[in-house]
This record gives structure tokens, C-alpha cells and sequence, in this order.
């Protein structure tokens, strides 16, 4: 089965691609999603539905030949940005040997060339910056993508506190989207996001979009700054999430969600151009690579 | 590099320090990791001594942060560091808990072995001094059974040069459990591993492996054969060197500084449950946490007292 990459053209500066690398993030999760509700998939997911941007605008600006990505339980989308492979992606999730970690890690802990993710919320973090301490005379530079709902892990505060005091460069994400699993931020997180990042003398950055044209640039200056300095980054995303946490678990109400979804990063991505030719040909190839992966 | 000196008159903890210090020699990429280990302090037990001022660059001193070290250590690791971390107390092991089992031991194999992690994560345990009940406990137990993880523990008689050798060289990674006791104690020979037609085997690890020397010496003025195995490798247990020196001896006290229970001696029941033993009997700690008081800890913990009755009680029993 062809990689996305090989497959289309993709470039960065080019809103056509990233559109559709966006869409077919989008696609891959909703088939996931309606896979499961007919039981043909089993175990568990959680979609980055709504929060793809983030995805694209941080790894295809890292290089991805050395840089190296800890992702979280939410990865897919930070998973297909890096490695353009739905097939071996859909196979990890229904178990099968094709699959990224043949089927050891299933949705939540895989593992490809530099990207990893993994369960435990914030557990990845010191990792991270383990990444960027060893691999930081190779000019690399380590990634990790934390929710607003990790914050409240201790094992972020410890990461932090050694990646500035040792000067690692690690650029830390936090994919703020208001709600850890069914909890809304009000109950779980005082103060502000940002300045936990400043607290420990890490150059911070707070936005809130979800429109990739305004991410791009402030990923790129981001992660320019981390090789640079070498140090670390804090960069502090609202985004929106439309989907459940995972499969049925959303407790909010229709109108707030709708309200969300005028945030929509793909239908802020594709004001300007013509997409129903693109979508028939992303279509084709999430179902060609589920396909692809059922019979594997 | 040679090891310094003659073995016989070296110290635990001065072994230990020569361990460390060929780690660092013999592989640029090497790194320790741990809280006040620098020179002229060289870690709470000395471990470290000297050896900052030698590798400034590779000998790193951490925040109190456990579980951010060992974190830290399994990245490093991943991009092709080699990692010892010192946790200086082992009670302190609940703190990086979590970095333990469900990271550094979990994630290679669930990556489909697509990455090693390899870390030596030494630290001393167990009690005797007064340290009180968070500086004294026996937590191994904890750790052990866990995929991925080898766990193994060291006492003045075991082979300490090769068990870090062995360790440096896993691709995978190993905690060594050190008692405390035994850091300024003489390196010496357990005379009674291989006793011919032993009425009992003592098995035991670690830090009673002393106390329990100690008792077989006791006992061979009573006439009574004692053979002491010192288990090394505590997870997964090393069963067929148990075996080998267990030979036919059938009578077995097992002998441990944890609490009772989901311990060293129940694996050490299961594993010998398909042998034809006659008895077996062990000796723990009693089922609390560590005091403080001199007198209490010395109720609490096994003493050279509580395993020469257990011996004797068990002789009597199998006459």
C-alpha cells in the first residue's frame, strides 16, 4: 500500500497539500470512528478531531530525518503528519502483524523511526527531554505534545525544570483544548498555562487558533529558536476538540460543540479552493489502506 | 582498567566506585544521573566518590526529582546513551514508579523492540540503622515480576564486578538493589555455599546474606551443616543456578529483610514447589512499617537470633 507522501505532493507552503493532508487525517479518524460503531474494530481510540492543525503545523516543520516526536493517547494525527502512513497505522489498530508495532501498541503507543507516543499522560515528558539531551550535538531537537489535562501530571513540572536548568532543546506543545475527557478545564487547572513555561525560564508563547496559516509560522519560529538556543520551548495551543475524548464519552452539549466547529481547521483551510475533487481522491485512499490493512 | 588494589581488602562500596569508574572510562557515551553525587560529597553512600572531578561532563547531579531522572534516563538511553542512575535512597523507588514499569521497562517491548533502554538503576535498601520508616524499608519486592525489568541484589560475597559488568552490558534495564549495611563492610567468601550433605540451605539475598553466614558459623560448632545460597538475581528469578547449588539438600529456610508476603520467600516457595522438599520455613521482617527506636527496628527486622531458631526449629521438625 503507497505511503500519502509518495502518493500526493506535498509542500508546507502550499495550502492545496496541506489541505488535504489535513483531510486525510480527518478521514482516517472518522473511518476509525465508524468502524468501531459497527464492531468491526475493537479495543479503543481517541481522535484528534478538530485539532489537526496542531499536528501539521509542528511535525512538518521539524526534520524529520533526526528530530525526534513523543506524542500522547491523541496521536494519530501526529503519527500520519510524521509518517504519511495510514495503512500501517490502520493496521496497528486492528491488531495486525503489517501494523506499526505489530500490534503491540495498538492505538495509543506507537513507535516509527523517531516518533513515539504513548498512555500515561505527561509520562513521556522527561523522555523528551532524555531525546534532546543525547541527540543535542547531532543538531536534532525533541518535540512532545502535552494536553491542558496534563497539567496536572508532576512528571511535566520535573521535564521542564531539567530541560531549562541543562539546556535540552525540547519543544514542549500543549494541545489546550479546554477538556480533559469529560472534565472542563475550570475544574482542573488553576492559573495559566503560559506562565507555568515561564516559571522555569522557558521562552513561552500562548495563541489561540486553529487556522494552520496563523500556526505555520509561529511552529516554524518555535522550533528555529529550540535549535538555535538550544533550549527549551513552551508553546501553549487553544484549539478545539470536536470529537469524544474517545469513541461516546462527550458530555457537552450540541450548541457548544457547534459553536466549536465555526473553529474548524479544515473549513478555515479551505475557504479558497475547490475541494470536492480532493476529497473523492483522500477518500479513495483512506478506504484503499483500511482495506489494505483488513486483509493484511 | 584494573580494578584497585587486592579484592580480600576492599570495601563493598569501594568496588562499587571502581564499577562506576570503568563505565565511565570505557564508554564516552556513559552518564550517571543522581542527587548529590558530586565530589567532594560523592553521593549519600560515597558510591560516586572522586568521580565528577574525573568526568565533570558525564557524572550529572539532578534536582530532587526521581522520577524526572529516570524519565531523563530512558530518553538518553532510547538515543544511545549508557545510564546508571542513582536513587539514593530505595524507598524513593515509589517516586519513579510509574517511569519504571509502565516506561523504561514497558516501552521497547510494546515498540516491537524497535528501541533499548539501557539503564542501571542502583540504589541502597533495608534498615539497621535507625533511618526510620522511609530510609530503611526493603521495597524490591515491588519491582520485581515486572516484564522487562531485571532486578538483582549484592552483598559482600556476591561477584559485584561481574553483576555490573553483566548489567552495563543489558540491553535491556537492571535494578541492583544494594543494602545499605553492606557498603563499609569487607569484600569476603561465603565458605558455606557448597557444603557437602548440608542438613539445611538457608536461601537468601542482599543483606542477610551476612546474618545468615553468620548463623551457618554458629551452627557448625552445634554440629548442625548449614549451605547459605545467596540469590543475585532476584526478577527474573535465576532458578537454575538455586537448583545447581540447592543440589539434594531438602530442607530450606528462606531468608529475607521485606515485609511478609508477595515476597523473595513466596517466590522462592513456588519455585521449588515441584521439588521434593521436606520443609520450608522463612524469616522476614514483621508486618509493619520500619521504626525508628533501636530496639524496635531490631524486633522488626531478622537478626542472626530469629534465623538460628528458625534453623534449629526446622532440624527438629525434619529429624
Amino acid at each position: 500500500m503507497q505511503n500519502y507522501y509518495d502518493e500526493f505532493e506535498y509542500s508546507l507552503d502550499d495550502p492545496r497539500s496541506n489541505y488535504r493532508l489535513m483531510l486525510m487525517i480527518r478521514l482516517f479518524e472518522e473511518k476509525l470512528l465508524s468502524e468501531f460503531a459497527k464492531g468491526n474494530i475493537s479495543g479503543t481510540t481517541h481522535t484528534c478531531i478538530g485539532q489537526e492543525a496542531n499536528a501539521i503545523s509542528i511535525v512538518n516543520n521539524l526534520e524529520k530525518d533526526h528530530d525526534v516526536i513523543w506524542s500522547n493517547h491523541r496521536c494519530h494525527g501526529h503519527f500520519l503528519a510524521y509518517t504519511g502512513d495510514a495503512f500501517r497505522l490502520f493496521a496497528e489498530i486492528l491488531g495486525k502483524p503489517a501494523g506499526v508495532c505489530s500490534g503491540r501498541g495498538g492505538s495509543q503507543h506507537l513507535a516509527w523511526n523517531n516518533f513515539y507516543s504513548s498512555g500515561v499522560q505527561g509520562g513521556l515528558a522527561p523522555l523528551a527531554v532524555g531525546t534532546a539531551f543525547g541527540y543535542k550535538d547531532n543538531g536534532a531537537i525533541s518535540a512532545v505534545f502535552l494536553g491542558d489535562g496534563t497539567m496536572g501530571e508532576g512528571s511535566i513540572y520535573e521535564a521542564m525544570n531539567l530541560a531549562s536548568l541543562w539546556n535540552c532543546p525540547v519543544l514542549f506543545i500543549v494541545e489546550d483544548n479546554a477538556i480533559a475527557q469529560t472534565t472542563p478545564k475550570s475544574l482542573a487547572l488553576s492559573g495559566d498555562i503560559k506562565a507555568r513555561g515561564e516559571a522555569f525560564g522557558i521562552q513561552s508563547r500562548s495563541l489561540a487558533t486553529t487556522d494552520l496559516n496563523e500556526l505555520i509560522p509561529v511552529a516554524q519560529q518555535a522550533i528555529d529558536y529550540v535549535r538555535s538556543e538550544k533550549r527549551p520551548y513552551w508553546l501553549h495551543i487553544q484549539t478545539t476538540r470536536l470529537a469524544a475524548h474517545s469513541k461516546g464519552d462527550d458530555t457537552r452539549s450540541k450548541v457548544e460543540v457547534d459553536e466549536m466547529k465555526k473553529r474548524d481547521c479544515l473549513a478555515l483551510l479551505s475557504r479558497d479552493f475547490e475541494k470536492e475533487e480532493i476529497y473523492q481522491e483522500v477518500e479513495r485512499f483512506i478506504e484503499e489502506s483500511f482495506e489494505a490493512a483488513r486483509v493484511s | 582498567m584494573k580494578l584497585r588494589g587486592c579484592l580480600e581488602n576492599m570495601r563493598v562500596v569501594e568496588l562499587i566506585n571502581d564499577c562506576l569508574g570503568r563505565f565511565l572510562a570505557e564508554n564516552e557515551n556513559s552518564i550517571i544521573l543522581g542527587e548529590d553525587i558530586l565530589s567532594p560529597y560523592g553521593g549519600a553512600f560515597k558510591a560516586t566518590s572522586e568521580l565528577s572531578a574525573k568526568y565533570p561532563d558525564r557524572v550529572i547531579t539532578t534536582p530532587i526529582s526521581e522520577a524526572g531522572i529516570v524519565g531523563f534516563a530512558t530518553g538518553a538511553a532510547i538515543s544511545g546513551k549508557a545510564v546508571c542512575v542513582e536513587i539514593m535512597f530505595g524507598d524513593f523507588l515509589t517516586l519513579c514508579t510509574d517511569q519504571i514499569i509502565n516506561h523504561l521497562s514497558k516501552l521497547p517491548w510494546v515498540y516491537d523492540n524497535q528501541v533499548s533502554a539501557p539503564v542501571v538503576i542502583r540504589t541502597p535498601m533495608g534498615g539497621g540503622r535507625g533511618y526510620g520508616a522511609t530510609h530503611s524499608q526493603s521495597l524490591e519486592k515491588h519491582f520485581c515480576g515486572v516484564p522487562g525489568l531485571s532486578v538483582c541484589a549484592i552483598s559482600e560475597f556476591s561477584d559485584i564486578g561481574k553483576i555490573y559488568d553483566d548489567a552495563f552490558a543489558s540491553m535491556g534495564p537492571v535494578l541492583i538493589i544494594e543494602n545499605k549495611s553492606i557498603y563499609p563492610r569487607q569484600l569476603r567468601t561465603n565458605r558455606f555455599r557448597d557444603i557437602a550433605d548440608a542438613d539445611l540451605a538457608i536461601v537468601t539475598y542482599g543483606g542477610t546474606t551476612e546474618l545468615c553466614v553468620s548463623v551457618a558459623e554458629m551452627l557448625e560448632e552445634e554440629e548442625i551443616r548449614v549451605k547459605v545460597i545467596e540469590v543475585n538475581y532476584l526478577s527474573p528469578l535465576d532458578t537454575q543456578t538455586l537448583f545447581a547449588e540447592l543440589g539434594q539438600t531438602d530442607v530450606v529456610l528462606s531468608v529475607e529483610e521485606g515485609s511478609p508476603g508477595w515476597s523473595f520467600s513466596s517466590e522462592l516457595a513456588h519455585a521449588l514447589i515441584n521439588r521434593k522438599i521436606r520443609a520450608f520455613k522463612s524469616v522476614t521482617s514483621s508486618d509493619n512499617p520500619i521504626p525508628s527506636s533501636t530496639e524496635q527496628e531490631k524486633e522488626c527486622l531478622p537478626s542472626r537470633e530469629k534465623i538460628h531458631d528458625a534453623v534449629v526449629q526446622l532440624i527438629e521438625e525434619t529429624l
